[in-house]
């Protein structure tokens, strides 16, 4: 250990430095918060500093946050949270009957009668067996254990937990996982941090994003020479694509998994979210039964679900949960054990999540309120996906495939090649260059495609669809705006 | 001797719930209900929740509440507050580490997984592997979390002859027994301790400061029961504080986190199921603060309720504030402690029981004397003979406990652990000493 004498006070190296530091950490990024947004928190700050700017506020569409955006919040789910909280709001005459009926239950389910105790680490029972519930019903009738649902931390506690299961091995031999380009940058940072090798196949942007499985097959055979790929990974609908896949690309999926012995994920969580005339969401597990025995009894699957997304947008609660199909029991006690160690996902989430697979039904009180706000927010969205792609497709030099689904919309934009030079100039990633020069001049935050891949000399940027109407209606106008001069200053 | 794989984890656990059906289903037993001491959860345990404390929580969560005279001001007034702060309001993520406590010269990140302080020290990758120097006996989530890393857990012996002390000559030889095997990199300490109750002087405190630092050993500190401290003479000392009274060259280099948590109490309030809790950094590198941050962000925020819990607690009622005489009422757990004494004083006076004065934390850790009859019969049925115990008294006495082996122990030894809550302690030392002394009995 060296010791160097600075200013006569000894000065020696720190144990944790960036190269002693795990160096799968150093491969982590996350590019929906990453230096953008710190450069619009920096802004924020400045303008609440007094300091003067071509706008007067920074919108954040780079989160998919819907209340941060102004949506509000499912009466119902609310009430029957505040019961839970505080259980003396049981007496109070203001709260529905069947809101109270559901705090009772869940209440009832919580050890000593309190959201405040852990729960049992796979989630509390009644609320997987309504989860299991729900996927039936959901699925037409297949049927779904309680005992292959487990309640979870959001859906990304989940979908990493099942990749510590699955990632293992050294060299060649190391777990590889293939995820479609663009993706969700959770995958790319959860497969960094634990070391496995990510395995890109590109989804068809001239095709509304379709996915091909003659894709699959060129991406799967080339990383068979440096890797072990054993899972599969798709996020239906989309993000940050928005297509919402076929019944037929689902198929071919699954049989494709089942051919080259791949594990399933199937990110599922804007579920609700599906806008374009003829378009459906197809669960992978309603597919793969109606499949039939011979895949329904060998694939391996899990999908995820969440209540941050879809017509709730609870973000912040934390609830979600993964349901696992054909999973080998002795790996499903290993699972437990796993999951055991962070004891118990926080029970307001499982309570959320309860109410969202057990909503008011016609004959309860609270229905007609509960579908007056899901049918306004799922049109409102609805709306502003299609009003989105419109404008954009207005702008020269953006093409903006339908936002089907989800909540996020990804134009491709051409830069001119003067553009790019500046951005490799100041050491920026071309993209990065116009969504910082967007921020600053705009006050608009939006995610470069680089954070979430995209093909080789191709351009993007992601952007929610969530503000309200008529501010997505400026942000668009300014988007536009932005756009005519930039390509005029670099042209 | 940290038999993760071996016998089967939670086997006792599921055992109990599954008792716990029976005994709903009508099958008759020597007890009408199972008292679940295992965990730390004393909401389980039958502790009632702090009234503002949920009132706040339940007007965060449905706003309309603010404006309802039901409830007192002061609780309309911090909803507000805590909304304020929440952008969407509590629906959102909230932006990492915006709610900032005790800031000064640390940063304080909020956490809700015991994996996530590991995770930018262990090198998986590494060869020799990294260690991480742990005390046994200790919580066994530390050393899933450690082991799940691809590091090494190099057990240090607690002394329970002194109260469970923490010997430096221990740590020294923790750490030779390391070379050749790992390359230790962090000294991971409980204070107050689980399971065992102890709590650290200011001279022991100190003591593994200045070994770390000489030994160049990133320190981690788990302080979730500061809280919770009743022995006589007996006072938390942060670590935080300690380093920084040390002045330099300490107080500018050792580098250190520290974890307090909500589910632990925090002025008595025990919200395990909210799942909030913070960590402070002291000096650690800017360049790794960075990376930390991304870590942070990718798993998009911790619970907002307990995050707002946490804010809570934290800044209490005041005298001449609405809720304060409720809250003092109910109150810490603290308070009175007369009880864990109590408990201290019957079961060490059971033959087949030793146990040092229980100072602090949330649990008691005694030791079992098993005659050579009983080890045998465990033997027999091939399990851990403190499990034998834990097994017969979850069965024929309805308690349930954690065995020993679970948490590490000297070879030959044998514990027990439970929880101290006040609500349930007068039934736990009524059955465990029925059990008890049958058991010894049955096993002369």
């Amino acid at each position: 250990m060296s010791q160097q004498a600075v200013n006569g006070v000894s000065h020696r190296g720190r144990v944790l430095t960036l190269d002693s530091m795990n160096p799968n950490v150093k491969r982590v990024e996350y590019a929906v918060r990453g230096p953008i947004v710190q450069r619009a928190v920096q802004i924020e700050k400045e303008l609440k500093e007094g300091a003067k700017k071509p706008f007067t506020e920074v919108i954040k569409a780079n989160i998919g946050d819907a209340h941060a955006m102004g949506q509000k919040p499912i009466t119902f789910f609310r009430q029957v949270l505040a019961l839970c909280s505080y259980p003396a709001l049981l007496e109070d005459s203001k709260f529905p009957e069947d809101a109270k009926q559901r705090a009772r239950r869940i209440l009832e389910a919580c050890g000593g009668h309190s959201i405040g105790a852990y729960s049992a680490s796979q989630g509390i029972e009644c609320i997987r067996q309504d989860v299991a519930r729900y996927i039936e019903k959901r699925d037409g009738g297949i049927p779904s254990n309680p005992d292959n649902i487990y309640l979870s931390t959001g859906a990304s506690d989940a979908i990493v937990t099942i990749l510590k299961l699955l990632v293992c091995g050294e060299g060649r031999d190391r777990t590889g996982v293939m995820i479609s380009i663009p993706q969700y940058p959770l995958y790319s940072a959860a497969l960094a941090d634990l070391g496995a090798v990510q395995i890109n196949y590109y989804l068809d942007e001239d095709n509304c994003w379709s996915l091909n499985i003659t894709e699959l097959r060129r991406a799967l055979s080339a990383a068979r020479e440096h890797c072990n790929p054993r899972v599969l990974c798709i996020i239906n609908p989309g993000n940050p694509t928005g297509q919402v896949q076929s019944r037929q690309c689902i198929e071919d999926v699954i049989r494709f998994a089942k051919e080259e012995h791949l594990f399933l994920m199937a990110d599922e969580v804007y579920q609700d979210n599906v806008y374009a005339e003829g378009c459906q969401f197809h669960s992978f597990k309603k597919v793969l039964f109606e499949m039939g025995p011979e895949y329904s009894n060998t694939v391996e699957m899990a999908s995820f679900h969440s209540t941050s997304k879809c017509y709730m947008g609870e973000c912040g609660f934390r609830g979600g949960y993964m349901e696992v199909i054909n999973l080998d029991p002795e790996v499903k006690a290993q699972l437990i054990k796993l999951v055991s160690v962070r004891l118990c996902p926080p029970v307001p989430g499982q309570a959320l999540l309860d109410l969202v697979v057990n909503p008011p039904q016609p004959d309860e009180p609270s229905y007609a309120t509960f579908m007056k706000e899901r049918t306004a927010v799922l049109s409102a969205l609805a709306e502003k996906a299609r009003l989105t792609e419109q404008i954009f497709n207005t702008v020269p030099g953006i093409t903006c495939n339908p936002v089907q689904g989800a909540m996020y919309t990804f134009p491709r934009i051409t830069l001119p090649q003067k553009a790019i030079d500046k951005a490799k100039e100041l050491g920026l990633v071309p993209d990065m260059f116009y969504c910082m020069r967007l921020l600053d001049e705009e006050g608009i935050c939006l995610v470069p495609g680089s954070g979430f891949g995209q093909r080789e000399g191709t351009y993007h940027f992601r952007m929610t669809i969530l503000p309200p109407t008529e501010k997505l209606k400026v942000v668009l106008q300014k988007i536009r705006e932005f756009q005519l001069h930039f390509t005029q200053e670099f042209s | 001797m940290w038999n993760m794989k071996q016998l089967e984890y939670g086997a006792l656990a599921r055992r109990a719930n599954q008792i716990k059906d029976e005994l709903r289903q009508g099958v008759r037993r020597p007890y009408k209900e199972v008292i679940d001491v295992f965990q730390g959860d004393l909401h389980r345990a039958g502790m009632k929740p702090l009234t503002f404390v949920r009132q706040v929580l339940a007007a965060c969560v449905y706003p309309p509440l603010i404006n309802s005279s039901n409830l007192p001001l002061d609780v309309r007034q911090r909803a507000q507050e805590e909304l304020g702060r929440c952008v969407g309001g509590s629906g959102y993520y909230n932006q990492t580490s915006q709610i900032k406590l005790y800031c000064q010269f640390c940063n304080v990140q909020d956490i809700h997984s015991t994996e996530m302080p590991f995770r930018p020290l262990l090198n998986r990758e590494a060869s020799p592997r990294t260690g991480v120097l742990i005390p046994v006996p200790c919580h066994n989530k530390t050393v899933l979390s450690i082991t799940q890393l691809g590091a090494v857990a190099v057990p240090y012996y607690l002394s329970e002859e002194q109260g469970w002390a923490l010997q430096v000559e221990e740590l020294q030889r923790a750490l030779e027994s390391a070379k050749g095997v790992c390359n230790p990199v962090a000294l991971y300490v409980i204070n107050p301790g689980n399971p065992a109750g102890y709590v650290q002087s200011q001279k022991s405190v100190l003591e593994v400061i200045r070994f770390a630092w000489e030994k160049r050993l990133f320190l981690l500190v788990d302080e979730l029961y500061q809280d919770r401290v009743y022995g006589e003479n007996c006072e938390f000392v942060s670590y935080k504080r300690a380093v920084s009274e040390m002045g330099p060259p300490f107080s500018g280099t050792v580098e250190l986190a520290s974890f307090h948590s909500v589910s632990k109490g925090f002025s008595g309030e025990y919200v395990c199921g909210l799942r909030a809790g913070y960590v402070e950094l002291v000096n650690l590198d800017p360049a790794v603060m960075k990376y930390i941050h991304t870590l942070f962000s990718k798993d998009a925020c911790s619970p907002v309720l307990g995050q707002i819990a946490l804010d809570l607690m934290t800044d209490p009622p005041k005298p001449g504030d609405p809720s304060y005489l409720l809250y003092k009422q109910v109150g810490p757990e603290n308070c009175t402690l007369v009880y864990v004494k109590k408990v201290h004083e019957v079961v060490n006076s059971l033959p087949g029981f030793s146990c040092p004065p229980i100072e602090g934390g949330l649990f008691a850790f005694p030791r079992l004397h098993l005659t050579p009859k009983a080890i045998q019969k465990a033997k027999e049925l091939g399990l851990q003979p403190d499990t034998f115990y834990c097994t017969r008294l979850l069965e024929e006495g309805g308690v349930f406990t954690g065995p020993g082996w679970e948490y590490g122990q000297k070879e030959g030894t044998y514990h027990i652990r439970y929880n101290t809550s006040r609500a349930l302690f007068k039934e736990l030392l009524r059955r465990l000493s029925s059990f008890h002394m049958t058991f010894m009995k049955d096993f002369s």
